[in-house]
Parts: C-alpha cells; structure tokens; sequence
C-alpha cells in the first residue's frame, strides 16, 4: 500500500466526526465563547469592538447589513464550486500526464514545483490586470488554489504505485485507455482525495481570499470588507464565524462522501 | 531430450541459448547470469531451484519479456522473446492482484486488454474461475480473500489469455505448509488439464521432485545452470519413496556444493 493510505487511515481514526472526539473538541470553544459573554457584558471590553456573541448570532436574522449574509454565502459557494470544479479537472489531468509520461514530467515537473512554491496570494496583482477585478479573475484564482494540490497528489499518487501492479499491467499488456482507468487513477486515488480534500480547503480560502483582496461583487470576502469599513465588528464576527462553518462542514462532510470509495483498501488495513 | 523446432503443432518450446545479464550497480558491472542453456518442450513442468541470488527470478523475468537487456538469446517456437506477449503467463509470490478490481475483473485484464469481446471474456473467466476453484468469489475483492485463494485468482489471471507457458516465481513461497501441498496438487492437475508448459521457481526443493519433469539447478554469483536432473517417478509421486528421497538428495548436495 502507497504511504497516503496509511495517511488517510490514520487521520480519520485520530478525528473522527461525532462522538467523544467531537465532545472534548468543543470543549475549548465552549470556554472561550463564555468567556467572551462574560467580558462583553462586565464591560472589560470596548463594545464596539468585541460585541456580544448572542449579537453576532441574531444578525443574520437583524437588520439589513447583517441579513446580506445569505446572499453573500450563496455567491461565495457557487463560485467556488465553479473554480473548484475548473481547478480539479485541470489538477488531475496535469498530475495524470506528468504521472504518464516521462517526457511530460522532464519538461515540466521542474516548473510545477517552482509555481507550487509561490504563495497564492501573490497571484493576484498579475490575476486583477490580466482579467481585471470582476468575476473572472477570481474564478482563475480559485482554480489555481484547487489546481496545485490536486496535480501534486495525483501525481504522488501514480508515483507511489507499486512497481509491483505496474508489472502486471506490462505483462498483461495494457492499452493505454487501460493503463488510465483500470492501474493509473484507482491506483493513485486514496492520495487523488486527500487532494480533494486539501484542495476543497484551499478553494474555500481562495475564495474569501479573492473576494477580500479584490472587493468587487458579492461574496463573503467582500461582506467582511464592507462590515470592516462601517466598522460593524458583529458584521465581521458573523462573516469570520461562517467561513469557519463552510470550511468545517467541507472537511467533515468529505470525509462522509469518500468512504464508501475507499472500501477496496479493506477494514484491516 | 527430444525437442523439433518449426514443427506447427510444438506449441511452447522455450530454447534459451548462451543468455548472460549484468546490473550496473555503482558503475561496476554484476553479472548475475552467465551462459543460460537450456531447452524446453511443450508441455513439460520444469522447476528451477537454487540459492538466493542465483538469478533464477532474474532468468523468469527474461522469459516473460519484463526485462529485455540481455546478451544471447530465448527463443519461443523460433521467435525471439522481444517483450511480453499473449504466449507467456506468469504468476508471482506475491499474488500482485490489483486490490480495487473484485476477482473477476482481476482475471478479465488481459482478456480486456486484448479487446476480446465481452461475452467471451465472461466465458472465459468464469471457466479459468471454475478451474482454480474459486466458484462464488467472483465479486470478492483481493482482501477479502486468504493468500491461497488469492494465489489461485493470479493463476486463473495467468492462465486466462491461454499461454503456451505459464512461468511461476516461488508462487507457493509465501502459503503455510498445508495450503501450500494443497495447490501443489491442483498446479499438477491444471497442468494435466490444459497442457500448457509450467517453468516454476522455487525454494522447496521436494516440492521441486514432486511436481517436475525436470529439475535445474542453479548456482550463484555468477548466476548459472549447475545440473539438470530429470525426475523419472510415475505419477502421483510419493514423497517417502527411497527413490524421491535418493533424488533430493543428490539435489540439495548438487546445491550445496
């Protein structure tokens, strides 16, 4: 078995959803939202500044500022959901060719990894002028952060395939169609999810990212930015406690969706 | 021995002749087989034993075509070996089943890969199934299975193309002692069954006697043939006779010479 299995393996055991694990890892921000209560209502803090819990979560059902957050989460998602979807396909067809052929991963294995060094964020100066600061250059930008991880697990994951399998398919002598779906991609699909997943993430990120950085449009980055210059701390609380929300619903939710297509690894490994 | 090329119906002589391999290791040249002679005939079951290192897994690898830089030559039916081919199976220690195909599908991939009709490739599966015994695992996956199941879905996978030879690296090395005398027989009864040309390597040298025509010795460093000892019992052998007992004797003396 390639090393990320025994990665995912490990990881789900260690943070499995529900059950005393989820319990004792609420333990901590049950205490600080207390203790949050307590100091926003024994005056300790600037209310204007830390305003009170209850407050932030009444918002979204208050007045028109807050109410906004609906919309903005719904514009937020779908376009991640687009760049994901562009930045997936892109990562696994990059990472498979470079996975396929050697001469693909001479000629550019050496530049992937360089780009993959660069912080996302620094994207977006050459992103606004190339595409301006509409909808497109964020949807590339989202792209990108769900291109890089996605190419370099799927091409870790055909790399860490068994000499062994890849055997197999030479003696059995494969067509290329073959090679793809029957050795390639299942062999490299428990590192392909991890991708997903990190990818997931990093696409969520992007997308407030994009949104902040770039103002624009609706979205949730730009909520925050418009709480931030009316100064309404409640506003920016509640858009920092969804992104939060997503970013843990797409992890835990993810790891729902996948199991079923891992079973073939067994229950005893 | 009596071996006729170019005769149509001699489907399955294998004719190695003056094969040597080196490996570049550290930029010093290791040779690892030297002056590989040896014939063999259609239908026969030949063993090859000898210490690790003598390159007998190295020497399976050329035949089935995996490996192709070698000096001399190994001669199917006349035609040089230049890679893998529908003619040759082979089965490894480890049974390499690919753990997300459920058996079936396991055993189908050649049949796919050389785009035979599906039909025919669930005919032929369900056949090389029912010839391994593993009827009712035809939806298991690999890890569901115990090494000797999955050991006969690799044969069933080796067998399913219908090669002239089917080459076994040590492919009962890694079963217990029970499961392993078990699929001694029924590597005997399909070799009676289909005919086709078993070369086998192994460690065991009884199980060598016990299953052969004949026995080939090798010896390492440099990895050669020391002596081909033909196994004269009837069949079903059986493993107290003085004669098979006489005959693994000159073998394991043959081998720890």
């Amino acid at each position: 078995m390639p090393s990320s299995v025994a990665a995912t393996g490990s990881q789900d055991s260690h943070i499995r959803p529900g059950g005393p694990a989820l319990r004792r890892g609420l333990l901590v921000p049950a205490l600080l939202l207390l203790a949050w209560m307590a100091a926003s209502h024994n005056g300790l803090l600037h209310s204007s500044l830390l305003v009170p819990p209850e407050r932030v979560l009444i918002l979204p059902f208050g007045d028109e500022a807050g109410q906004q957050i609906w919309a903005a989460l719904a514009a937020s998602v779908a376009r991640m959901l687009v760049g994901f979807a562009i930045g997936a396909i892109a990562g696994i067809g990059f990472g498979l060719a470079l996975g396929m052929s050697l001469t693909a991963q001479r000629a550019f294995a050496p530049s992937f990894n360089a780009l993959r060094q660069i912080t996302l964020f620094a994207w977006i100066p050459l992103l606004t002028a190339w595409f301006g600061n509409g909808d497109s250059a964020k949807i590339v930008y989202i792209a990108l952060s769900a291109f890089f991880p996605l190419a370099f697990n799927t091409y870790e994951g055909i790399r860490n395939i068994p000499l062994a399998y890849v055997e197999v398919a030479r003696v059995l002598r494969f067509v290329p169609r073959q090679r793809v779906t029957r050795l390639l991609l299942p062999g490299a699909l428990p590192s392909i999810c991890i991708g997903v997943q990190v990818a997931l993430i990093t696409a969520w990120i992007g997308t407030v990212g994009a949104e902040y950085a770039m103002g624009a449009g609706r979205g949730l980055g730009a909520f925050l930015l418009a709480g931030r210059e009316q100064f309404r701390m409640d506003v920016v609380l509640l858009g920092v406690f969804i992104l939060a929300l997503v970013g843990y619903v797409i992890n835990v939710g993810f790891r729902r969706i996948l199991k079923p297509f891992l079973l073939w690894q067994g229950e005893a490994k | 021995m009596s071996l006729s090329h170019g005769v149509i119906d001699d489907q399955g002589a294998l004719a190695i002749r003056a094969v040597s391999k080196s490996y570049q290791v550290d930029g010093r040249a290791l040779q690892v087989l030297k002056g590989i002679a040896l014939d063999i005939a259609p239908g026969e079951f030949v063993s090859v034993v000898g210490a690790s290192g003598c390159g007998k897994s190295t020497l399976l690898r050329l035949i089935v075509g995996l490996d192709t830089a070698y000096d001399g030559a190994i001669l199917l039916d006349g035609r040089r070996i230049e890679g893998p081919g529908p003619d040759r199976g082979i089965v490894f220690q480890d049974h390499r089943l690919f753990p997300w195909l459920t058996v079936a599908d396991n055993i189908s991939l050649g049949l796919e890969a050389a785009n035979v009709p599906i039909p025919e490739q669930q005919r032929r599966v369900a056949e090389n199934i029912a010839l391994v015994g593993l009827d009712g695992f035809e939806n298991a996956y690999p890890h569901q299975l115990s090494g000797g199941m999955a050991q006969r879905a690799a044969i069933a996978r080796a067998l399913v193309g219908e090669p002239e030879i089917l080459l076994l690296d040590e492919p009962l090395g890694a079963l217990d002692s029970l499961t392993r005398a078990y699929l001694q027989e029924e590597l005997l009864r399909i070799w009676r069954q289909g005919g086709v040309t078993m070369i086998m390597v192994t460690h065991d040298v009884e199980e060598a006697v016990y299953l052969s025509d004949r026995v080939v010795v090798m010896e390492p460093r440099p990895g050669r043939i020391s002596a081909v000892l033909p196994v004269d019992l009837p069949r079903p052998r059986d493993r107290a006779a003085a004669e098979f007992i006489r005959l693994k004797e000159r073998i394991l003396r043959a081998l720890s010479r």
